[in-house]
C-alpha cells in the first residue's frame, strides 16, 4: 500500500508542476500576443494604413487595373493583338539587354564573392582583419538595395546600363559571398589538412582541397543568383540606369495604359522562363554531381 | 594487377591508358563540350563589353568619381533633420511589418490551394500556382509604382505592394512545407476518429506551423531591405529621403541615412534570427524563391 500511495503522490507532484508549467507557457504565450498586437497596431498607425483610404483605393485599383487592359474582339483578335503589342520589336530588345545585363552583373558579382569568400569563412580565413573586412564589405553590399547603388552609380558613370550593371554586381556580391562563406565553412576539413601537410600554400589548398567540394554549391547559388538579378534588372530602368524599366517607368508615368499591361506581360513571361531554365540547368547538376 | 612504382616503365603506363582511358583525362566529346561551353560563354561576355561599353577609360573615370563622392560622405550628418528621418525609418520597418503580416495570413489558403497533397485535381493547383508566380514574377516596386497611381502617394500604397508580391512568394514556401509533411501523424490523427478539422487541427497544423512561421520571418527581415526603396518610387518610408539626398548630391546627409537603414536592419536581423531559432529549435535558413 505505501508504494502505490508514493505512486500516487509522484503523479499529483507531476499533475501539479505541469499544471504550473502550463499557466507558464499560457501566460508567455498570451504576452507574446500583446506585444504582437501592440507593434501591430503601432504600424498601422505609423504606415497610415487606413481603412477607409483602402476601401476608397480599393474601386480605384480596379479601374486602374481595367484601364490598362486592351480592348480584344473576336472578329479583329490579330489585329488587337497587334495594336496592343505594337512595341514588340523594341521591347523584346530591351528584355534582351535586361538578361545581359543580368548575366554580366551575376559574372562580376560572382567573381568578386568567389576572390573574397575565403576570406570571409572562419575555417580559412588568413587573419583577423581581412575576415572583418571581408565579412564587414558583404554585408554593406547586400544590405543596401541595388536601386540605391545605383541612384549613386548613375551619378559617377553617367545615366545608362553600366552604373546598373555595377550596382547588381555590388548587391550580388554581397549576397552571394555570405552563402559562398556559410558553404566554405561546412566542407570537410580533411582534405585541407591532407593538402597542407604536403606544403601547399594558401592559394594551392584552396584550389585543390576546397574549390571541388564547393564547386558544384557555388554554381547552383550563381544560377539562383540570376534569376533574382534578371529581376532586379528590370526595375533599375526606374532610375536611368539601364534595361526594359526605364521603358515601364515611362508608360505608368505617361498614361500609356496599355503599354504597362503589355510590358508585364513580358517581364513576367520572361522571369518565369529564365526560373523554369535555371531550375532544369540545376537539376542536371544535382544529377551529375550528387549533390542536394 | 597491382602497379609498383618500381615497374611503371612506359609500356605499364600506355597498357594502363588503354585499360582506362577514363583515369588519363575526360573523353573526347566531353572536352569539345566543354571547350564549346566555355568559348561560348567568353563570346557572350565580350558581346556584353561592347555592347555596354565597359571600357577601362569609363571605368576609371567613374570609379574616380566614385571615390570623390565617398569623400564627401565623411562626417555623416543630419543637419538637423534626424527626427524626421528617424520617423521616416521607423515608418519603413512598420511598412514592412504590416505588409508581411497580411501577406502572411492571405497566403495561407493560397499555400494550401498550392499543394499537392492537399488539392488532388490538377487543373485547381495549376490555377492557383500560376496566378501566385504572377504575383511573384513582378517586382515589389513594379507593384509600388501602380499602387501610387491607384491609391496615392504614401504608405499605404507600399505596404499594398509589399502585401501583394509577397502573397504569392509566402504561398509557394507554405505550399512546399505542406507538400513535405509527414503523412503518418495525419493518418494517425485520422484513425483515432478524428473529422477533417481536427485532422488538420492535430496532423498538418503542428507540422507546417513552425516553418511557415520562419518563412514569414525571413521574408520580414528581406521587406525590411526592399521597403528601403519603396519610398523612390513615393511609396512612403526613408527611400524618399535617401534619393532625394542623393539626387540632390547632400552626401553627408545620404551617407548618415544609409548608415541607419545598416543599423535598422542589423537590429532586425539580430532579433528576427533569434525568434527563428526560438521556433524551429535550431537556425535554418529557407531557400527564397
Amino acid at each position: 500500500m505505501v508504494a502505490t500511495a508514493s505512486g500516487l503522490d509522484a503523479v499529483r507532484a507531476f499533475e501539479a508542476s505541469w499544471r504550473i508549467l502550463r499557466k507558464r507557457k499560457r501566460w508567455l504565450t498570451a504576452a507574446y500576443g500583446v506585444v504582437f498586437a501592440i507593434a501591430l497596431v503601432a504600424s498601422a498607425w505609423v504606415g497610415e494604413f487606413d481603412l477607409l483610404k483602402l476601401a476608397q483605393g480599393l474601386p480605384r485599383i480596379h479601374e486602374y487595373v481595367a484601364k490598362t487592359l486592351p480592348v480584344l474582339t473576336v472578329a479583329n483578335f490579330w489585329g488587337d493583338l497587334s495594336e496592343w503589342f505594337y512595341g514588340l520589336p523594341r521591347w523584346l530588345t530591351l528584355l534582351w539587354e535586361t538578361i545581359l545585363i543580368a548575366y554580366i552583373a551575376t559574372l562580376l558579382g560572382t567573381l568578386g564573392a568567389l576572390a573574397m569568400c575565403f576570406h570571409a569563412s572562419r575555417n580559412l580565413a588568413r587573419g583577423k582583419a581581412s575576415f572583418w573586412v571581408a565579412r564587414r564589405v558583404f554585408e554593406i553590399a547586400r544590405t543596401i538595395p541595388e536601386l540605391v547603388f545605383a541612384l549613386i552609380f548613375v551619378f559617377a558613370f553617367g545615366i545608362g546600363p553600366l552604373a546598373g550593371i555595377l550596382a547588381i554586381a555590388i548587391h550580388s556580391m554581397g549576397g552571394s559571398g555570405k552563402l559562398f562563406a556559410e558553404a566554405v565553412e561546412n566542407i570537410d576539413m580533411k582534405p585541407v589538412d591532407g593538402l597542407r601537410a604536403t606544403g601547399a600554400n594558401w592559394v594551392q589548398t584552396i584550389r585543390f582541397a576546397v574549390l571541388p567540394q564547393v564547386l558544384p554549391n557555388f554554381t547552383s547559388f550563381s544560377l539562383w543568383r540570376f534569376e533574382i538579378n534578371v529581376r532586379s534588372a528590370s526595375i533599375i530602368g526606374f532610375v536611368g540606369a539601364g534595361g526594359i524599366g526605364q521603358e515601364f517607368y515611362t508608360a505608368i508615368s505617361r498614361l500609356y495604359y496599355e503599354d504597362i499591361s503589355a510590358l508585364i506581360i513580358l517581364m513576367v513571361a520572361t522571369v518565369i522562363l529564365i526560373d523554369m531554365a535555371c531550375e532544369r540547368i540545376r537539376h542536371r547538376l544535382i544529377g551529375k554531381e550528387g549533390f542536394a | 594487377m597491382i602497379l609498383r612504382p618500381s615497374d611503371m616503365g612506359a609500356s605499364a603506363i600506355a597498357r594502363a591508358r588503354t585499360l582506362s582511358p577514363g583515369s588519363f583525362g575526360a573523353p573526347f566529346l566531353q572536352r569539345v563540350q566543354r571547350w564549346l561551353l566555355g568559348g561560348a560563354f567568353f563570346i557572350l561576355t565580350a558581346y556584353c563589353l561592347v555592347l555596354f561599353e565597359m571600357s577601362p577609360l569609363r571605368l576609371w573615370d567613374g570609379f574616380g568619381k566614385l571615390v570623390q563622392v565617398v569623400g564627401q560622405m565623411f562626417p555623416p550628418t543630419a543637419k538637423g533633420a534626424a527626427l524626421d528621418y528617424a520617423y521616416a525609418m521607423l515608418q519603413t520597418v512598420a511598412m514592412a511589418f504590416l505588409g508581411t503580416v497580411i501577406a502572411a495570413v492571405l497566403a495561407v489558403p493560397l499555400g494550401f490551394a498550392c499543394a499537392r497533397n492537399m488539392v488532388p485535381r490538377w487543373i485547381v493547383r495549376f490555377v492557383f500556382r500560376r496566378s501566385s508566380d504572377v504575383l511573384r514574377g513582378v517586382d515589389q516596386l513594379v507593384w509600388a509604382l501602380i499602387f501610387v497611381r491607384a491609391v496615392g502617394l504614401g504608405p499605404l500604397a507600399g505596404i499594398l505592394a509589399i502585401i501583394i508580391a509577397d502573397t504569392g512568394t509566402l504561398a509557394k514556401l507554405y505550399s512546399e512545407a505542406i507538400e513535405n509533411i509527414d503523412r503518418k501523424a495525419i493518418e494517425g490523427v485520422r484513425a483515432s476518429g478524428a473529422d477533417p478539422v481536427q485532422t488538420m487541427r492535430f496532423g498538418v497544423l503542428p507540422q507546417v506551423l513552425p516553418i511557415m512561421l520562419s518563412n514569414v520571418l525571413y521574408i520580414f527581415e528581406s521587406n525590411t531591405r526592399s521597403a528601403t526603396i519603396l519610398g523612390i518610387v513615393g511609396a512612403g518610408g526613408i527611400g524618399f529621403f535617401l534619393a532625394d539626398r542623393i539626387r540632390t548630391m547632400l552626401w553627408e546627409e545620404a551617407c548618415f541615412i544609409l548608415l541607419m537603414i545598416l543599423a535598422t536592419v542589423y537590429v532586425i536581423d539580430w532579433m528576427s534570427q533569434r525568434l527563428r531559432a526560438r521556433i524551429t529549435g535550431a537556425e535554418s535558413t529557407p531557400a527564397l524563391h
